[in-house]
């Protein structure tokens, strides 16, 4: 296989890999930008795909698996939002708790309904999320160049993917183009002004978090009928610990965050054929290098020495109205 | 309500988190319910298994001993006002320092090898948690954040390690050498056949000891030394810390550091005790159980004694659930101990109102009674 190939191989994997990272961290980037932290994207995530799996399932339509994945992240983000919003309980702890909590669930009512040690039914191809070719993809696959790019590399993923890439420009719109994007970013600054200005600080971030449900409900879908064909037990295996990472990687914006998922997706999808590689120079690199680099990434950055990440002023506190 | 009048200590520490306990416990039978079992059952089994049979309670300790660990932990950073998440990672690298202290000193007669041991899985789960506590006290990134990076970094390092340098040359399995006979932590049952006692064998190891002068220790360290002083003072207020001559940032990183240093004591009951080898992913969790461990005893060493029991009973009588009950797994304690964190942690303020206005209530009326 010439090296083109292979590039347009490691990409394509790339684009599968950081779907679901993208949805999380735009998930986690409004609950976040509204104040409320995130840490439970691990285990909505985690629900989502129980959902979507078990549903599409019994229904055999994926569309309804998505439709069930969002209602329970909206219902979990709705439960992380009473305990932190209403309550004004502690936010990691809250995110922590349902991460817990969906880890057993899901395993406890899988088993309860399906039997199979915590693992869902296989989904067969009607219960599935197929890939889409996009118009035109097989006349220009004997283009060189441009047109393997078009059919092999954009063409045939499954509509989440494309769903999340065009999530990324319509989350930057909602978010500094739209009076409610305003508010939500204010709410995560400086709550006090907005309540000054009459507008209700925990109806603007239950909206918020709601928001993230939506969102984190489809990456949750898209690991168990889109990209796989059944609910594992912790399929999601820290990637909603990832999307945080590449949120914050992503300076709390769209964009920033897209790239940041796209670099850890890549070398997600890298890591797995770096196995026994050898690079010229350097040698074999260790598969658990490239697995662990996102995470010192993020903490590079955090740290401030790839530019300076700094969280919205508001972020983990409660809003007390009145003293 | 302006007029209303402070809790007495009883419900404030005993009251209100027995009261989200239940609830938790509640909610958790609804579970049980739920997926078609009955939640009596599913108790009962939970009780024989963690007590019914005198193998039974060496396994409920055992496991109470990790708790202890990572609730103390937990606690210590708490109390500074940190939310070390790492105890995960902190153990795991612990696992390390335990591992190369009892392979490559194994000439060290058992007495000293003790004293190395945890001296060396204190440094390493120190030195693990010195990173996020640096960069939290002197670069400003949050130690939530950097924490559960680390954790996912420890994980990787030890997987390379364990792949690559402590295997032995020729095993296909990942795991490292086993702990030469002599240095390993005698089992209680051991002990106490030599007292001439007899006593079902059970994974329980002196460690459960050294976990109760932890306990005693950390309480003496935070209520009873300048130290422990200065960090329940950054915790309550960094800023009034600083005026009172206290520096915030030396002292974030001295409770994150003995908050290391105990996560990685669950390595010498792991490793040292039980296992007697490295494995992947020993820690199996018991850093987050930490969390819980440490909210529900509000953390104080005695009340994380008793949570840690309480987890140690869940986890022993969960095995003994899945056995009995087909449908229900080992899952259902996850689901406890996230319910239990929901309700105790997240939402521990949920009946303080309404708790405060029945007793202010109940206590102007009292008052009203003794003054006609």
């Amino acid at each position: 296989m010439d090296n083109f190939e292979l590039v347009i191989l490691l990409l394509d994997a790339t684009l599968r890999t950081s779907t679901p990272l993208i949805l999380a961290a735009l998930a986690g980037m409004f609950s976040e930008r509204s104040g409320t932290i995130n840490l439970a994207l691990e285990g909505m995530m985690l629900g989502g795909a129980f959902s979507a799996a078990a549903v599409a399932y019994y229904v055999g339509n994926p569309w309804a698996g998505l439709l069930a994945a969002i209602a329970t992240t909206i219902c979990l983000s709705l439960l992380h939002g009473f305990a932190c919003i209403t309550h004004k309980g502690n936010q990691v702890v809250s995110g922590m708790a349902i991460n817990i909590l969906m880890s057993g669930l899901t395993a406890l009512v899988g088993i309860a309904l399906f039997a199979q040690g915590g693992k869902t039914p296989s989904l067969d191809h009607e219960s599935r999320f197929q890939p889409i070719t996009l118009p035109g993809a097989d006349a220009v696959a004997d283009v060189p160049v441009l047109g393997s790019i078009y059919s092999e590399l954009l063409s045939g993923h499954n509509i989440l993917v494309y769903v999340a890439f065009l999530a990324v420009p319509a989350a930057w719109w909602v978010m500094y183009r739209t009076r409610f994007g305003l508010r939500l970013r204010a709410v995560g600054e400086n709550p006090g002004a907005v309540d000054t200005a009459g507008i209700g600080v925990v109806a603007m971030r239950y909206r918020a978090v709601i928001c993230s449900g939506v969102l984190v409900g489809m990456s949750g879908a898209y690991l168990s009928t889109a990209q796989g064909a059944s609910f594992l037990q912790d399929m999601t295996a820290g990637k909603g610990y990832i999307a945080l990472a590449a949120m914050v990687f992503g300076k709390w914006r769209p964009f920033p965050a897209l790239f940041a998922c796209l670099l850890f997706g890549f070398l997600d999808a890298a890591a797995t054929r770096m196995q026994g590689v050898i690079l010229p120079g350097i040698g074999e690199v260790p598969v658990q290098l490239v697995q662990a680099l996102p995470y010192v990434l993020t903490v590079i950055l955090l740290a401030g020495f790839i530019g300076r990440a700094i969280p919205p002023k508001s972020l983990g506190r409660p809003y007390v109205k009145e003293r | 309500m302006s007029d209303s009048v402070q809790l007495p200590r009883w419900i404030d520490v005993g009251a209100l988190p027995l009261l989200n306990l239940l609830l938790a416990l509640v909610v958790s039978g609804l579970v049980v319910l739920a997926i078609g079992e009955r939640p009596t059952q599913v108790v009962e089994i939970l009780l024989y298994g963690a007590f019914g049979y005198e193998e039974a309670w060496g396994y409920t300790l055992y496991y109470t001993t990790n708790f202890i660990f990572t609730g103390l932990a937990f606690a210590v950073a708490f109390h500074c006002g940190l939310f070390n998440i790492g105890a995960e990672g902190q153990a795991y690298v612990g696992g390390l320092g335990v591992i190369l202290a009892a392979l490559y000193l194994d000439f060290l007669p058992f007495p000293i090898m003790l004293i190395v041991a945890i001296l060396a899985s204190a440094i390493f789960g120190a030195a693990w948690a010195y990173i996020p506590a640096y960069l939290q006290a002197r670069r400003g990134s949050h130690v939530v954040i950097t924490t559960i990076m680390f954790n996912f970094i420890a994980s990787s390092l030890m997987v390379y390690l364990l792949v690559n340098v402590l295997r032995p040359q020729g095993s296909m399995t990942p795991e490292s050498e086993q702990i030469a006979e002599h240095l390993r932590l005698p089992f209680i049952h051991d002990i106490a056949a030599g007292l001439g006692l007899e006593m079902a064998s059970s994974p329980l190891n002196l460690s459960f000891v050294y976990a109760l002068v932890c306990s005693v220790l950390v309480w003496l360290f935070i209520w009873h030394t300048r130290w422990g002083y200065a960090i329940r003072t950054v915790g309550a207020n960094a800023v009034a810390a600083t005026y009172a001559g206290i520096e915030p940032g030396r002292y974030i990183i001295m409770a994150m550091m003995i908050s290391g240093a105990l996560s990685a004591f669950m390595a010498l009951n792991e490793v040292m005790g039980v296992q007697h080898r490295l494995l992947i992913d020993f820690t199996a969790g018991y850093g987050f159980v930490g969390i819980a461990v440490a909210l529900m005893g509000r953390n104080h060493p005695f009340g994380i004694f008793l949570a840690a029991l309480l987890f140690g009973m869940l986890y022993q009588g969960g095995a003994e659930l899945s056995f009995e009950i087909p449908t229900i797994s080992n899952d259902m304690v996850v689901v406890i101990q996230g319910l239990v964190i929901l309700f105790t942690g997240a939402m521990e303020h949920m009946f303080r109102p309404r708790v405060t206005r029945i007793y202010t209530a109940w206590h102007l009326r009292r008052r009203a009674q003794e003054a006609a």
